[in-house]
Protein backbone atom coordinates (compact mmCIF):
# COMPACT_ATOMS: atom_id res chain seq x y z
CA UNK A 1 0.00 0.00 0.00
CA UNK A 2 1.50 3.28 -1.21
CA UNK A 3 -0.06 5.19 1.57
CA UNK A 4 1.89 4.18 4.16
CA UNK A 5 1.67 5.54 8.44
CA UNK A 6 4.70 7.10 7.37
CA UNK A 7 3.21 8.87 4.53
CA UNK A 8 -0.01 9.74 5.98
CA UNK A 9 2.05 11.11 9.24
CA UNK A 10 3.91 13.30 6.87
CA UNK A 11 0.69 14.72 5.49
CA UNK A 12 -0.80 14.99 8.96
CA UNK A 13 2.62 16.90 10.10
CA UNK A 14 2.24 19.18 7.28
CA UNK A 15 -1.83 20.17 8.32
CA UNK A 16 -0.39 20.86 11.64
CA UNK A 17 1.85 22.91 10.40
CA UNK A 18 -0.81 24.87 8.71
CA UNK A 19 -3.05 24.95 11.97
CA UNK A 20 -0.31 26.11 14.24
CA UNK A 21 0.53 28.89 11.79
CA UNK A 22 -2.64 29.89 11.95
CA UNK A 23 -3.38 30.08 8.37
CA UNK A 24 -5.96 27.05 8.36
CA UNK A 25 -8.92 27.35 6.30
CA UNK A 26 -11.82 26.34 7.57
CA UNK A 27 -15.02 26.44 5.62
CA UNK A 28 -18.54 27.57 6.72
CA UNK A 29 -21.80 26.05 5.66
CA UNK A 30 -24.31 28.54 4.24
CA UNK A 31 -27.59 26.79 4.40
CA UNK A 32 -29.46 29.80 2.16
CA UNK A 33 -28.96 31.09 -1.34
CA UNK A 34 -26.61 33.51 -2.07
CA UNK A 35 -28.05 36.82 -1.00
CA UNK A 36 -26.99 39.93 1.61
CA UNK A 37 -29.14 38.11 4.11
CA UNK A 38 -27.86 34.50 4.68
CA UNK A 39 -28.63 31.31 7.33
CA UNK A 40 -24.76 30.32 8.18
CA UNK A 41 -23.67 26.81 10.31
CA UNK A 42 -20.35 27.91 11.91
CA UNK A 43 -18.48 26.54 13.71
CA UNK A 44 -19.47 22.96 12.27
CA UNK A 45 -22.71 21.41 14.07
CA UNK A 46 -24.09 24.67 15.56
CA UNK A 47 -27.37 26.32 15.35
CA UNK A 48 -28.10 28.65 12.23
CA UNK A 49 -27.73 32.17 12.53
CA UNK A 50 -29.04 34.72 10.71
CA UNK A 51 -26.19 36.96 9.44
CA UNK A 52 -25.21 40.11 6.57
CA UNK A 53 -23.20 38.37 3.95
CA UNK A 54 -20.79 41.94 3.37
CA UNK A 55 -18.05 39.52 1.81
CA UNK A 56 -19.17 37.97 -1.28
CA UNK A 57 -18.23 38.79 -5.04
CA UNK A 58 -22.15 39.12 -5.58
CA UNK A 59 -21.44 42.83 -6.35
CA UNK A 60 -25.13 43.29 -8.63
CA UNK A 61 -27.04 41.53 -6.46
CA UNK A 62 -27.81 38.99 -9.31
CA UNK A 63 -26.53 35.35 -7.83
CA UNK A 64 -30.28 34.49 -7.01
CA UNK A 65 -32.52 36.68 -8.91
CA UNK A 66 -35.80 35.63 -10.01
CA UNK A 67 -35.34 36.16 -13.49
CA UNK A 68 -31.71 34.65 -13.44
CA UNK A 69 -32.51 31.39 -11.91
CA UNK A 70 -36.25 31.20 -14.14
CA UNK A 71 -33.70 31.46 -17.15
CA UNK A 72 -31.51 28.88 -15.65
CA UNK A 73 -34.67 26.64 -15.35
CA UNK A 74 -35.57 26.64 -18.58
CA UNK A 75 -32.00 26.54 -20.21
CA UNK A 76 -31.79 23.26 -17.89
CA UNK A 77 -35.12 22.15 -19.35
CA UNK A 78 -34.60 22.85 -23.01
CA UNK A 79 -30.67 22.14 -23.30
CA UNK A 80 -30.69 19.29 -20.50
CA UNK A 81 -28.23 19.31 -17.84
CA UNK A 82 -24.05 18.44 -18.72
CA UNK A 83 -22.82 17.74 -21.91
CA UNK A 84 -20.40 15.00 -21.31
CA UNK A 85 -18.33 16.35 -24.02
CA UNK A 86 -15.40 18.78 -24.46
CA UNK A 87 -16.14 21.72 -27.02
CA UNK A 88 -14.74 20.40 -30.17
CA UNK A 89 -15.87 17.49 -30.01
CA UNK A 90 -19.95 17.29 -29.05
CA UNK A 91 -19.57 19.74 -26.04
CA UNK A 92 -20.74 23.06 -27.78
CA UNK A 93 -24.56 24.27 -28.29
CA UNK A 94 -25.80 27.00 -30.05
CA UNK A 95 -26.21 28.97 -26.67
CA UNK A 96 -22.49 28.74 -25.76
CA UNK A 97 -21.71 30.16 -29.61
CA UNK A 98 -24.66 33.12 -28.25
CA UNK A 99 -23.11 33.78 -24.81
CA UNK A 100 -19.73 34.38 -26.85
CA UNK A 101 -20.97 36.74 -29.22
CA UNK A 102 -23.09 38.64 -26.49
CA UNK A 103 -20.34 38.80 -24.33
CA UNK A 104 -18.06 40.40 -27.47
CA UNK A 105 -20.62 42.92 -27.68
CA UNK A 106 -20.46 43.43 -24.12
CA UNK A 107 -17.14 44.02 -23.69
CA UNK A 108 -16.57 45.50 -26.81
CA UNK A 109 -13.99 43.18 -28.33
CA UNK A 110 -13.71 41.10 -31.14
CA UNK A 111 -14.34 37.72 -30.50
CA UNK A 112 -14.61 35.49 -27.34
CA UNK A 113 -14.43 32.21 -25.99
CA UNK A 114 -15.31 30.61 -22.90
CA UNK A 115 -13.52 28.94 -19.93
CA UNK A 116 -14.57 26.94 -17.40
CA UNK A 117 -13.44 29.28 -15.14
CA UNK A 118 -11.44 32.50 -15.53
CA UNK A 119 -8.82 30.62 -13.39
CA UNK A 120 -8.82 27.78 -16.27
CA UNK A 121 -8.46 30.99 -18.59
CA UNK A 122 -5.55 32.71 -17.02
CA UNK A 123 -4.03 29.10 -17.11
CA UNK A 124 -4.57 28.58 -20.61
CA UNK A 125 -3.88 32.00 -22.20
CA UNK A 126 -0.39 32.36 -22.35
CA UNK A 127 0.60 29.58 -23.34
CA UNK A 128 -1.26 29.72 -26.50
CA UNK A 129 -0.42 32.89 -27.11
CA UNK A 130 3.09 32.91 -26.55
CA UNK A 131 6.67 31.27 -27.03
CA UNK A 132 10.35 31.51 -25.36
CA UNK A 133 10.99 34.91 -27.87
CA UNK A 134 8.30 36.78 -26.01
CA UNK A 135 8.22 38.09 -22.46
CA UNK A 136 5.35 39.04 -20.08
CA UNK A 137 5.54 42.07 -17.91
CA UNK A 138 2.92 41.57 -15.01
CA UNK A 139 2.08 43.94 -12.01
CA UNK A 140 3.66 42.25 -8.74
CA UNK A 141 0.40 42.56 -7.39
CA UNK A 142 -1.95 40.32 -9.93
CA UNK A 143 -3.98 37.89 -9.71
CA UNK A 144 -2.41 34.27 -8.33
CA UNK A 145 -4.41 32.24 -11.56
CA UNK A 146 -2.34 34.50 -13.86
CA UNK A 147 0.44 33.81 -11.76
CA UNK A 148 -0.52 30.59 -12.48
CA UNK A 149 -0.96 30.82 -16.18
CA UNK A 150 2.40 32.61 -16.21
CA UNK A 151 4.68 29.64 -14.93
CA UNK A 152 2.85 27.44 -17.58
CA UNK A 153 4.23 29.79 -20.41
CA UNK A 154 7.37 29.66 -22.37
CA UNK A 155 7.87 32.99 -22.70
CA UNK A 156 10.48 35.14 -20.47
CA UNK A 157 8.75 36.81 -17.51
CA UNK A 158 9.32 39.92 -15.64
CA UNK A 159 7.66 42.46 -12.88
CA UNK A 160 6.80 46.05 -12.43
CA UNK A 161 6.23 47.14 -9.02
CA UNK A 162 2.62 47.84 -8.23
CA UNK A 163 0.59 50.62 -11.04
CA UNK A 164 3.78 52.08 -10.91
CA UNK A 165 4.48 53.52 -14.50
CA UNK A 166 7.71 54.66 -14.90
CA UNK A 167 8.65 50.91 -13.99
CA UNK A 168 6.69 49.84 -16.56
CA UNK A 169 8.27 51.87 -18.93
CA UNK A 170 11.63 50.73 -17.89
CA UNK A 171 10.33 47.00 -18.49
CA UNK A 172 9.36 48.00 -21.56
CA UNK A 173 12.52 49.41 -22.76
CA UNK A 174 14.40 46.95 -21.17
CA UNK A 175 13.08 44.06 -23.03
CA UNK A 176 12.64 45.64 -26.75
CA UNK A 177 14.32 42.95 -27.85
CA UNK A 178 11.49 40.66 -27.79
CA UNK A 179 9.25 39.47 -30.56
CA UNK A 180 6.06 39.66 -28.47
CA UNK A 181 5.59 41.74 -25.10
CA UNK A 182 2.22 41.69 -23.65
CA UNK A 183 1.93 43.74 -20.38
CA UNK A 184 -0.49 41.95 -17.53
CA UNK A 185 -2.66 43.75 -15.29
CA UNK A 186 -5.78 43.18 -12.86
CA UNK A 187 -8.42 45.54 -13.85
CA UNK A 188 -9.37 45.84 -9.93
CA UNK A 189 -6.99 45.01 -7.97
CA UNK A 190 -9.33 42.11 -5.48
CA UNK A 191 -7.22 42.67 -1.66
CA UNK A 192 -6.79 46.55 -2.30
CA UNK A 193 -9.96 47.70 -4.58
CA UNK A 194 -8.03 49.92 -5.91
CA UNK A 195 -8.28 50.51 -9.80
CA UNK A 196 -5.03 49.67 -12.90
CA UNK A 197 -4.31 52.90 -15.16
CA UNK A 198 -5.53 51.75 -18.20
CA UNK A 199 -5.02 55.11 -19.70
CA UNK A 200 -1.42 55.38 -19.23
CA UNK A 201 -0.93 51.52 -19.98
CA UNK A 202 -2.65 51.68 -23.37
CA UNK A 203 -0.62 54.67 -23.81
CA UNK A 204 2.76 53.07 -22.85
CA UNK A 205 1.82 49.50 -24.80
CA UNK A 206 1.34 51.69 -27.89
CA UNK A 207 4.44 53.55 -27.64
CA UNK A 208 6.60 50.19 -27.37
CA UNK A 209 4.16 47.86 -29.32
CA UNK A 210 3.29 45.92 -26.52
CA UNK A 211 0.02 43.92 -26.15
CA UNK A 212 -2.16 44.51 -23.12
CA UNK A 213 -3.85 42.10 -20.73
CA UNK A 214 -6.54 43.31 -18.09
CA UNK A 215 -8.30 40.46 -15.94
CA UNK A 216 -11.41 42.32 -15.53
CA UNK A 217 -12.90 39.89 -12.71
CA UNK A 218 -13.69 42.12 -10.40
CA UNK A 219 -15.23 44.60 -12.56
CA UNK A 220 -17.06 43.39 -15.49
CA UNK A 221 -20.67 44.40 -14.84
CA UNK A 222 -20.42 47.43 -12.83
CA UNK A 223 -17.20 49.53 -13.15
CA UNK A 224 -17.43 52.34 -15.57
CA UNK A 225 -20.61 54.11 -16.49
CA UNK A 226 -22.59 51.03 -18.49
CA UNK A 227 -20.36 48.35 -15.93
CA UNK A 228 -18.30 47.45 -19.34
CA UNK A 229 -15.44 47.22 -17.06
CA UNK A 230 -12.10 49.53 -16.04
CA UNK A 231 -11.20 49.78 -19.94
CA UNK A 232 -14.82 51.97 -19.95
CA UNK A 233 -13.60 53.15 -16.54
CA UNK A 234 -10.58 54.55 -18.33
CA UNK A 235 -11.81 55.75 -21.58
CA UNK A 236 -10.14 53.13 -23.16
CA UNK A 237 -12.95 50.72 -24.29
CA UNK A 238 -11.82 48.46 -27.35
CA UNK A 239 -8.41 49.20 -26.76
CA UNK A 240 -7.63 46.12 -24.78
CA UNK A 241 -6.13 43.15 -26.53
CA UNK A 242 -7.17 40.79 -23.83
CA UNK A 243 -9.56 40.72 -21.73
CA UNK A 244 -10.39 37.51 -19.52
CA UNK A 245 -13.11 37.87 -16.87
CA UNK A 246 -15.42 35.74 -14.98
CA UNK A 247 -19.57 34.70 -14.61
CA UNK A 248 -18.61 33.68 -11.01
CA UNK A 249 -18.53 37.20 -9.16
CA UNK A 250 -20.91 39.76 -10.69
CA UNK A 251 -22.26 38.27 -13.39
CA UNK A 252 -24.58 35.85 -11.81
CA UNK A 253 -22.20 34.42 -9.51
CA UNK A 254 -22.18 30.56 -10.66
CA UNK A 255 -19.09 29.51 -12.37
CA UNK A 256 -17.22 29.88 -15.91
CA UNK A 257 -15.37 32.79 -17.45
CA UNK A 258 -13.72 33.95 -21.08
CA UNK A 259 -11.07 34.98 -22.67
CA UNK A 260 -12.40 38.49 -25.06
CA UNK A 261 -9.96 40.36 -27.22
CA UNK A 262 -8.29 40.33 -30.51
CA UNK A 263 -9.91 37.78 -32.55
CA UNK A 264 -6.73 36.10 -33.82
CA UNK A 265 -6.08 35.53 -30.50
CA UNK A 266 -9.37 34.28 -29.21
CA UNK A 267 -8.74 31.66 -32.46
CA UNK A 268 -5.10 30.42 -30.83
CA UNK A 269 -6.90 29.96 -27.58
CA UNK A 270 -9.28 27.88 -29.66
CA UNK A 271 -7.02 26.05 -31.35
CA UNK A 272 -4.22 25.67 -28.45
CA UNK A 273 -5.43 26.42 -24.74
CA UNK A 274 -5.19 23.19 -22.33
CA UNK A 275 -8.08 23.87 -20.27
CA UNK A 276 -10.72 24.70 -23.05
CA UNK A 277 -9.37 22.01 -25.30
CA UNK A 278 -9.30 18.76 -21.80
CA UNK A 279 -12.23 20.17 -19.95
CA UNK A 280 -16.07 20.41 -20.60
CA UNK A 281 -16.94 23.92 -20.98
CA UNK A 282 -20.03 25.93 -19.05
CA UNK A 283 -23.08 23.61 -18.22
CA UNK A 284 -25.92 24.42 -20.08
CA UNK A 285 -28.18 26.11 -17.18
CA UNK A 286 -25.32 28.83 -16.47
CA UNK A 287 -24.74 29.49 -19.52
CA UNK A 288 -28.72 30.42 -20.11
CA UNK A 289 -28.50 32.10 -16.49
CA UNK A 290 -25.38 34.34 -17.93
CA UNK A 291 -27.32 35.08 -20.92
CA UNK A 292 -29.90 36.64 -19.24
CA UNK A 293 -27.37 38.73 -17.02
CA UNK A 294 -26.34 40.04 -19.86
CA UNK A 295 -30.10 40.75 -20.95
CA UNK A 296 -30.72 42.67 -17.42
CA UNK A 297 -27.44 44.56 -17.37
CA UNK A 298 -27.66 45.66 -21.45
CA UNK A 299 -30.65 46.89 -20.51
CA UNK A 300 -30.08 49.62 -17.34
CA UNK A 301 -27.90 50.67 -15.33
CA UNK A 302 -30.01 50.69 -12.58
CA UNK A 303 -27.97 47.78 -10.65
CA UNK A 304 -24.57 49.47 -11.42
CA UNK A 305 -25.73 52.74 -10.11
CA UNK A 306 -27.18 51.27 -6.91
CA UNK A 307 -24.28 49.59 -6.16
CA UNK A 308 -22.04 52.85 -6.84
CA UNK A 309 -24.70 54.66 -4.03
CA UNK A 310 -24.38 51.51 -1.51
CA UNK A 311 -20.13 51.52 -1.71
CA UNK A 312 -20.45 55.66 -1.37
CA UNK A 313 -22.72 55.10 1.99
CA UNK A 314 -20.42 52.26 3.11
CA UNK A 315 -17.20 53.99 2.56
CA UNK A 316 -18.29 57.73 3.87
CA UNK A 317 -19.89 55.42 7.04
CA UNK A 318 -16.66 54.10 8.46
CA UNK A 319 -14.71 56.97 7.19
CA UNK A 320 -17.11 59.49 9.80
CA UNK A 321 -16.74 56.39 12.38
CA UNK A 322 -12.45 56.38 12.46
CA UNK A 323 -11.41 53.03 10.37
CA UNK A 324 -8.46 53.11 8.52
CA UNK A 325 -9.41 52.27 4.97
CA UNK A 326 -7.65 51.56 1.97
CA UNK A 327 -8.00 54.35 -0.43
CA UNK A 328 -10.20 53.65 -3.57
CA UNK A 329 -13.74 53.77 -5.24
CA UNK A 330 -14.77 50.24 -6.32
CA UNK A 331 -17.17 48.08 -3.97
CA UNK A 332 -14.32 46.57 -2.35
CA UNK A 333 -13.49 48.05 0.98
CA UNK A 334 -10.94 47.22 2.79
CA UNK A 335 -10.90 48.18 6.29
CA UNK A 336 -7.48 48.03 7.41
CA UNK A 337 -6.03 46.16 11.06
CA UNK A 338 -2.62 45.51 10.43
CA UNK A 339 -1.97 42.57 12.73
CA UNK A 340 -3.21 39.26 11.67
CA UNK A 341 -4.57 38.53 15.22
CA UNK A 342 -6.54 41.39 15.33
CA UNK A 343 -8.06 40.69 12.30
CA UNK A 344 -9.02 37.27 13.06
CA UNK A 345 -10.72 38.46 16.17
CA UNK A 346 -12.74 41.06 14.68
CA UNK A 347 -14.09 38.66 12.31
CA UNK A 348 -15.54 36.78 14.87
CA UNK A 349 -16.41 39.72 16.90
CA UNK A 350 -18.63 40.53 13.55
CA UNK A 351 -20.17 37.56 13.71
CA UNK A 352 -21.21 37.93 16.83
CA UNK A 353 -23.04 40.48 16.27
CA UNK A 354 -24.85 39.24 12.65
CA UNK A 355 -22.33 40.29 10.29
CA UNK A 356 -20.15 37.78 7.95
CA UNK A 357 -17.08 39.40 6.95
CA UNK A 358 -13.31 37.68 6.70
CA UNK A 359 -10.67 38.83 8.10
CA UNK A 360 -7.51 38.55 5.57
CA UNK A 361 -3.74 38.33 6.76
CA UNK A 362 -0.73 37.11 5.13
CA UNK A 363 0.02 35.24 2.81
CA UNK A 364 -2.80 36.15 1.11
CA UNK A 365 -2.30 39.88 1.75
CA UNK A 366 1.64 40.85 2.79
CA UNK A 367 2.43 40.84 6.17
CA UNK A 368 1.66 43.83 8.36
CA UNK A 369 -1.42 44.28 6.12
CA UNK A 370 -4.29 42.56 7.48
CA UNK A 371 -7.55 43.75 7.04
CA UNK A 372 -11.09 42.73 6.91
CA UNK A 373 -11.86 42.65 3.41
CA UNK A 374 -15.44 44.01 2.93
CA UNK A 375 -17.63 44.12 -0.09
CA UNK A 376 -20.55 45.94 -1.28
CA UNK A 377 -23.48 44.66 -3.32
CA UNK A 378 -26.55 46.16 -4.84
CA UNK A 379 -28.45 43.51 -3.07
CA UNK A 380 -27.80 45.34 0.23
CA UNK A 381 -30.32 48.04 1.18
CA UNK A 382 -29.46 50.99 3.71
CA UNK A 383 -30.68 48.92 6.57
CA UNK A 384 -28.32 46.23 6.02
CA UNK A 385 -25.39 48.92 5.57
CA UNK A 386 -26.47 50.78 8.45
CA UNK A 387 -26.89 47.13 10.40
CA UNK A 388 -23.16 46.01 9.55
CA UNK A 389 -21.52 50.12 10.12
CA UNK A 390 -23.19 50.14 13.91
CA UNK A 391 -21.78 46.26 14.37
CA UNK A 392 -18.27 47.83 13.01
CA UNK A 393 -18.28 51.06 15.19
CA UNK A 394 -19.22 48.38 18.33
CA UNK A 395 -16.57 45.98 17.64
CA UNK A 396 -13.98 48.96 16.53
CA UNK A 397 -14.37 50.33 20.46
CA UNK A 398 -14.00 47.07 21.89
CA UNK A 399 -10.38 47.30 20.17
CA UNK A 400 -10.12 50.65 20.86
CA UNK A 401 -8.96 51.72 17.02
CA UNK A 402 -11.65 54.41 16.06
CA UNK A 403 -10.09 57.44 15.38
CA UNK A 404 -6.36 56.06 15.38
CA UNK A 405 -3.90 56.13 12.49
CA UNK A 406 -2.21 53.12 10.95
CA UNK A 407 1.09 53.64 13.17
CA UNK A 408 -1.66 53.83 16.67
CA UNK A 409 -3.06 50.44 15.36
CA UNK A 410 0.39 49.33 15.05
CA UNK A 411 1.56 50.50 18.54
CA UNK A 412 -1.23 48.79 20.49
CA UNK A 413 -1.27 45.64 18.78
CA UNK A 414 2.21 45.11 16.35
CA UNK A 415 2.82 44.16 13.18
CA UNK B 1 35.74 45.92 -8.80
CA UNK B 2 33.95 48.43 -6.58
CA UNK B 3 32.12 49.71 -8.97
CA UNK B 4 30.29 46.67 -10.36
CA UNK B 5 29.10 46.08 -6.62
CA UNK B 6 27.79 49.46 -6.27
CA UNK B 7 26.18 49.15 -9.57
CA UNK B 8 24.43 45.95 -8.49
CA UNK B 9 23.68 47.10 -5.19
CA UNK B 10 21.77 49.91 -6.42
CA UNK B 11 20.03 48.11 -8.49
CA UNK B 12 18.52 45.58 -6.30
CA UNK B 13 17.39 48.55 -3.88
CA UNK B 14 15.83 50.22 -6.69
CA UNK B 15 14.18 47.81 -8.07
CA UNK B 16 13.13 45.34 -5.43
CA UNK B 17 12.86 47.19 -2.54
CA UNK B 18 9.25 48.34 -1.53
CA UNK B 19 10.16 49.90 1.91
CA UNK B 20 12.36 52.74 1.62
CA UNK B 21 13.72 51.80 5.37
CA UNK B 22 14.66 48.34 4.70
CA UNK B 23 18.51 48.45 4.22
CA UNK B 24 20.56 45.20 2.52
CA UNK B 25 24.40 44.95 2.44
CA UNK B 26 26.64 43.11 -0.04
CA UNK B 27 25.89 39.50 1.41
CA UNK B 28 22.42 39.99 2.63
CA UNK B 29 20.21 36.81 1.03
CA UNK B 30 18.20 38.38 -1.82
CA UNK B 31 16.27 35.12 -3.16
CA UNK B 32 16.42 32.99 -0.18
CA UNK B 33 15.80 36.13 1.70
CA UNK B 34 12.55 36.99 0.16
CA UNK B 35 13.78 39.89 -1.26
CA UNK B 36 13.99 39.11 -5.06
CA UNK B 37 11.66 36.25 -5.83
CA UNK B 38 12.73 33.75 -8.91
CA UNK B 39 10.03 35.45 -11.18
CA UNK B 40 11.67 38.96 -10.86
CA UNK B 41 15.22 37.29 -11.01
CA UNK B 42 15.35 37.77 -15.21
CA UNK B 43 15.28 41.70 -14.98
CA UNK B 44 18.48 41.26 -12.89
CA UNK B 45 20.28 39.36 -15.62
CA UNK B 46 18.95 41.25 -18.22
CA UNK B 47 20.14 44.04 -16.93
CA UNK B 48 23.45 42.92 -15.65
CA UNK B 49 23.47 41.65 -19.61
CA UNK B 50 23.14 45.01 -21.01
CA UNK B 51 25.16 46.42 -18.65
CA UNK B 52 28.01 44.49 -19.51
CA UNK B 53 27.62 43.04 -22.58
CA UNK B 54 28.18 39.99 -21.18
CA UNK B 55 25.67 36.74 -21.65
CA UNK B 56 25.03 34.66 -19.05
CA UNK B 57 24.27 31.52 -19.99
CA UNK B 58 20.59 30.05 -18.13
CA UNK B 59 22.16 26.94 -16.19
CA UNK B 60 25.01 29.81 -14.84
CA UNK B 61 21.81 32.11 -13.58
CA UNK B 62 20.69 29.32 -10.48
CA UNK B 63 18.66 31.30 -7.67
CA UNK B 64 22.20 30.31 -5.65
CA UNK B 65 24.08 32.32 -7.81
CA UNK B 66 21.69 35.52 -7.58
CA UNK B 67 21.20 35.00 -4.07
CA UNK B 68 24.05 38.05 -2.55
CA UNK B 69 25.25 41.30 -4.44
CA UNK B 70 28.95 39.57 -3.86
CA UNK B 71 27.35 35.98 -5.72
CA UNK B 72 26.30 38.22 -8.63
CA UNK B 73 29.49 40.30 -8.68
CA UNK B 74 31.39 37.10 -8.91
CA UNK B 75 29.56 35.97 -11.49
CA UNK B 76 29.34 39.04 -13.40
CA UNK B 77 33.05 38.76 -13.11
CA UNK B 78 33.42 35.53 -14.47
CA UNK B 79 31.70 36.71 -17.88
CA UNK B 80 33.58 39.78 -18.19
CA UNK B 81 36.56 37.66 -18.48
Amino acid sequence: MGYSDKVRKMYQAQIKGIHDAGIFKQERFIHSSQAADIEVEFPIGSSLKKVINMCANNYLGLSSHPEVIKAAHEGLDSRGYGMSSVRFICGTQDIHNELEKKVTEFLGTEDTILFPSCMDANAGVFEAILTEEDVMISDRLVHASIIDGIRLCSAMHDTYKHSDMDHLEKKLQLHADKRLKVVITDGVFSMDGDTAKLDEMVELCEKYDAMLFVDDSHSTGFIGKTGRGTHEHCGVFGKIDIITTTFGKALGGASGGCVSGRKELVEMCRQKARPYLFSNTIAPVVVSGVLKVLDILSQSTERRDKLETNTEYWRKGLTEAGFVLQPGDTPIVPVMLFNAKLSQDFSRDLYDEGIYAIGFFFPVVPNGKARIRTQISAGHEIHHLDKALNAFIKVGKKYDILGKTKQDIIDMYGL
Amino acid sequence: MEEIKDVVLEYVIEEYLEDEDEEITYDTPLISGGIVDSFSMVSLKRFLEARYKISIPDEKASPEAFDSVNKIVELVKEFIG
